[in-house]
């Protein structure tokens, strides 16, 4: 059944994204080979990019020196950690002082070392860390396994989001919230992977995307002074070519089945470290997005998901 | 719902390792896997360590380590925390108050009194007992120069004198209703603290290890050191201090006065030895601090008791060390400054005499100040005396700690809500910058103002006595510096 439903999936996916991304790169990437349909079946299935998860292999030890290269990562859970538990307690009512989270299953995608993974446990949630790099998980899992406050609430996989879609009883239940933080400029096929972050939600369930935006001033800040001047971001970290704009973003989240509630832009001060909120998106920004009530579930029943695909037809042109 | 709950599970039966090893294998399905732990024995002492980790250990169960634990207790976002006070001596409970006053006492500002108020605790000082003042004066033995702070009326108060075992007290009787949110260890004492590296590099533990006498071993993830001016961890830690002794001892003893007043003014006079206080008790009591050279403090112990009170009375009433040249220029700017300002000079009143003291309380203690360069490093905050120690002649110590209180719990309560590891640096950093903007220029003003006046040298006589008189004219500088005391 699930193999049927993910058969599926990836045929609709190819309609829509021509109809919706007419632009040349983006087609070009969604024709890689990883995702051609083999007896109904995808041969891979996973938006994870291998020479991404090579940058991070080198890199796994690192994550949880505050001073180090993942210092801004770091200094980034000063605006995303209240910007997820305000959003998230915006719905739901705090049940346990000092644990405004409790009760909220939360999967973290590309959760690396848990850098944001423990800040969430510890504010009550469940969460599920994954992500393709095995070292950084079990950095992650190093980490976690000192502190007993939040053992019982954090679980980690080195898996793809893909991956764990076929498992199918760890996504059966749903969950209220799923995080891509700075996930999404590494990823190979964006498309598919807002489908599965829509699959693994609750109806009404948050979807919190933090990125880098494709703009020359992210590429000067991004990529020339963070990782060749500056050097805080481990240099190769970024492909600019990757980035998405927050009208790209908002436009593909929005035909997938959320209604985005609101972006904010973020910026680094690599002097004092710290992160700031911004009017301007031209850098970094911050989305959140509600999967919709009404939307019926597209990869469960054909029928449904063909009008699905309909209304993604009309929003996306 | 997740496998980490069978984990936790198998954790409850005290075999953590194997758990690991559990998850492992789950993981070990989705591609090649290896496993970190290079021995038995560090996964053996790992799983041990972790039956004992606490979100927040509190060295030193005083005035301000136990205000410590209320107000972390009390607090909304650190409900789901592990916290333990520890206190080498023994619980200090107080159904009344005992018949003697305690020569230890200190003088609580109005921002201290909302704290403890807010802790629930000063409902119970005002009850066992303490005493307010509205006015102090402070004047010089060498001049006729005075100043007088007090609230625009009298009505408000200035600040409060209450015995430390008082507040100590209040604040146990407040502990014990935490007994759900804040663990306590009376007479246990630490004999090692071990401090963990910056960041995790393998499976080191990365907690601080807190080595009981007793043999046990405690982890914190952050460790506040509320351990007094000779703190052990500040020692343990390396964190430097900047330190002197004033080659000065105190003296103190509680006073009868000789007939029953208001007693609401605290006392201050400057000798050239160093400044003599009285603070009110009670109508007919007062508490004396009396700074000295260490030979005269020594004398002032062995004086009988008729002529230590002798001593004491001739101390603030005496003019044996005013010269003429300066009494001169002294009235002449005073004559000059009610001029100008009409309503800027006080008349000087004259502090109750003493008749005798209470039994057995003359004791002496050393003097000197000190301040940790910093308040804070990786997993660990120094709060109190143990950060700063002060020169009692502004009265200071005891509220400069209880400021410490208020702020750290501030930041730590905001790192929580932000799911923050709590010794992380970053938000510690918040506190000791907060702090010591307040605290070096309180600690460097009472400096100046202890070596001001420890001389009779006659322009440094000149200059406090026209520089007295001056900020006495001026309203709104006095104003300042009584908001900035009542911190």
């Amino acid at each position: 059944m699930c193999s049927n439903a993910l058969g599926q999936l990836a045929c609709r996916l190819f309609t829509k994204a021509r109809l919706q991304w007419p632009c040349a790169r983006k087609q070009h990437r969604l024709l890689n080979p990883r995702l051609l349909v083999q007896n109904g079946r995808m041969v891979s299935h996973s938006t994870v990019d291998p020479a991404e998860v090579r940058k991070f292999q080198a890199l796994a030890s690192r994550w949880w020196d505050e001073q180090g290269e993942f210092g801004a990562l770091h200094a980034m859970n000063e605006l995303r950690v209240p910007f997820i538990r305000d959003n998230l307690l915006n719905v739901h009512s705090v049940q346990q002082m000092g644990r405004p989270l409790s009760g909220l299953r939360i999967l973290d995608v590309g959760c690396g070392g848990g850098l944001l993974t423990e800040p969430l446990a510890r504010l009550g949630a469940d969460v599920l860390g994954i992500d393709p790099v095995q070292d950084s998980v079990r950095i992650a899992e190093l980490h976690l396994s000192h502190d007993p406050a939040l053992r019982g609430r954090v679980q980690y996989r080195a898996c793809s989001l893909e991956e764990l879609i076929e498992e199918e009883e760890e996504v059966k239940e749903g969950f209220h919230a799923l995080l891509a933080s700075e996930v999404m400029e590494h990823l190979a096929d964006l498309n598919t992977f807002i489908d599965s972050c829509h699959h693994v939600l609750k109806p009404g369930g948050s979807l919190f995307i933090t990125t880098i935006n494709r703009t020359q001033l992210s590429y000067i800040l991004g990529i020339i002074f963070a990782e060749q001047i500056l050097r805080f971001v481990p240099r190769g970290t970024h492909d600019w070519e990757k980035f998405i704009s927050p009208v790209e973003l908002e436009t593909l989240v929005e035909s997938t089945g959320f209604s985005v509630q609101c972006i904010r832009g973020m910026l680094y001060n690599p002097v004092s470290g710290t992160w700031s909120w911004q009017q301007s998106t031209a850098v970094n920004y911050a989305l959140h997005a509600l999967k919709r009530m009404e939307d019926p579930q597209p990869h469960r029943v054909q029928t449904e998901g063909e009008n699905v695909d309909e209304a993604a037809h009309a929003a996306g042109q | 719902m997740f496998t980490l709950r069978r984990i936790s599970l198998a954790v409850a039966v005290g075999r953590p390792c194997v758990n690991v090893t559990v998850r492992s294998v789950n993981g070990a399905r989705l591609g090649n896997f290896t496993r970190g732990f290079s021995s038995t024995e560090s996964e053996e002492e790992s799983g041990k360590a972790q039956n004992d980790v606490y979100d927040i250990i509190i060295s030193g169960g005083g005035m301000v380590g136990t205000a410590m634990a209320c107000s972390l207790g009390f607090d909304p976002n650190l409900q789901s925390k592990k916290i333990l006070l520890l206190e080498a001596g023994p619980k200090k409970e107080m159904d009344k108050a005992p018949e003697v006053y305690s020569t230890r006492v200190s003088s609580i500002s109005p921002g201290s009194a909302t704290l403890l108020s807010g802790l629930g605790a000063w409902d119970h000082i005002i009850n066992l007992r303490c005493k307010s003042y509205q006015k102090m004066q402070v004047w010089d033995a060498c001049s006729d120069a005075l100043i007088t702070f007090d609230k625009e009326n009298l009505q408000d108060e200035m600040a409060y004198v209450v015995e430390n075992d008082v507040i100590v007290a209040a604040l146990t009787k407040q502990l014990q209703t935490l007994s759900e949110q804040v663990e306590v260890h009376y007479r246990t004492r630490v004999v090692k603290y071990t401090w963990p590296r910056p960041y995790q590099v393998s499976d080191s533990i990365p907690w601080v290890k807190v080595t009981l006498a007793s043999g046990q071993t405690l982890h914190t993830k952050l460790l506040i050191g509320a351990d007094g001016p000779n703190s052990m961890v500040r020692k343990e830690a390396g964190i430097p201090t900047v330190k002197w002794n004033y080659d000065q001892s105190a003296v103190v003893a509680v006073l009868h006065l000789s007939e029953p007043t208001e007693n609401n003014v605290a006392w201050q006079r400057f000798l050239p030895k160093g400044p003599i206080a009285m603070l009110p008790l009670s109508d007919t009591e007062s508490s004396l601090v009396w700074s000295t050279s260490h030979q005269h403090a020594e004398e002032l112990l062995q004086m009988d008791e008729e002529s230590f009170v002798d001593a004491i009375n001739s101390a603030f009433w005496s003019n044996e060390n005013q010269s003429d040249l300066i009494e001169a220029a002294g009235s002449l700017f005073r004559t000059a400054l009610s001029v100008l300002m009409p309503n800027g000079t006080s008349t000087r009143q004259l502090p109750p005499s003493v008749a005798g003291i209470g039994p057995k309380s003359r004791v002496m203690f050393p003097l000197g100040m000190g301040h940790a360069s910093e308040y804070i490093r990786h997993r660990v905050a120094l709060i109190g005396d143990a950060a700063h120690r002060v020169h009692p002649l502004a009265g200071q110590g005891a509220n400069l700690g209880f400021g410490d209180v208020a702020c750290l719990t501030q930041v730590l309560s905001q790192a929580a809500f932000n799911g923050k590891d709590l010794g992380a640096m970053q938000h510690l950093l918040e506190y000791e910058t907060e702090r010591q903007r307040h605290n070096l220029p309180m600690m460097a003003a009472i400096d100046l103002m202890k070596r001001l006046y420890s001389t009779n040298a006659a322009p440094m006589v000149l200059l406090r006595t026209l520089g007295l008189q001056a900020t006495n004219a001026l309203p709104p500088l006095k104003e300042q510096i009584i908001a900035y005391a009542s911190k």
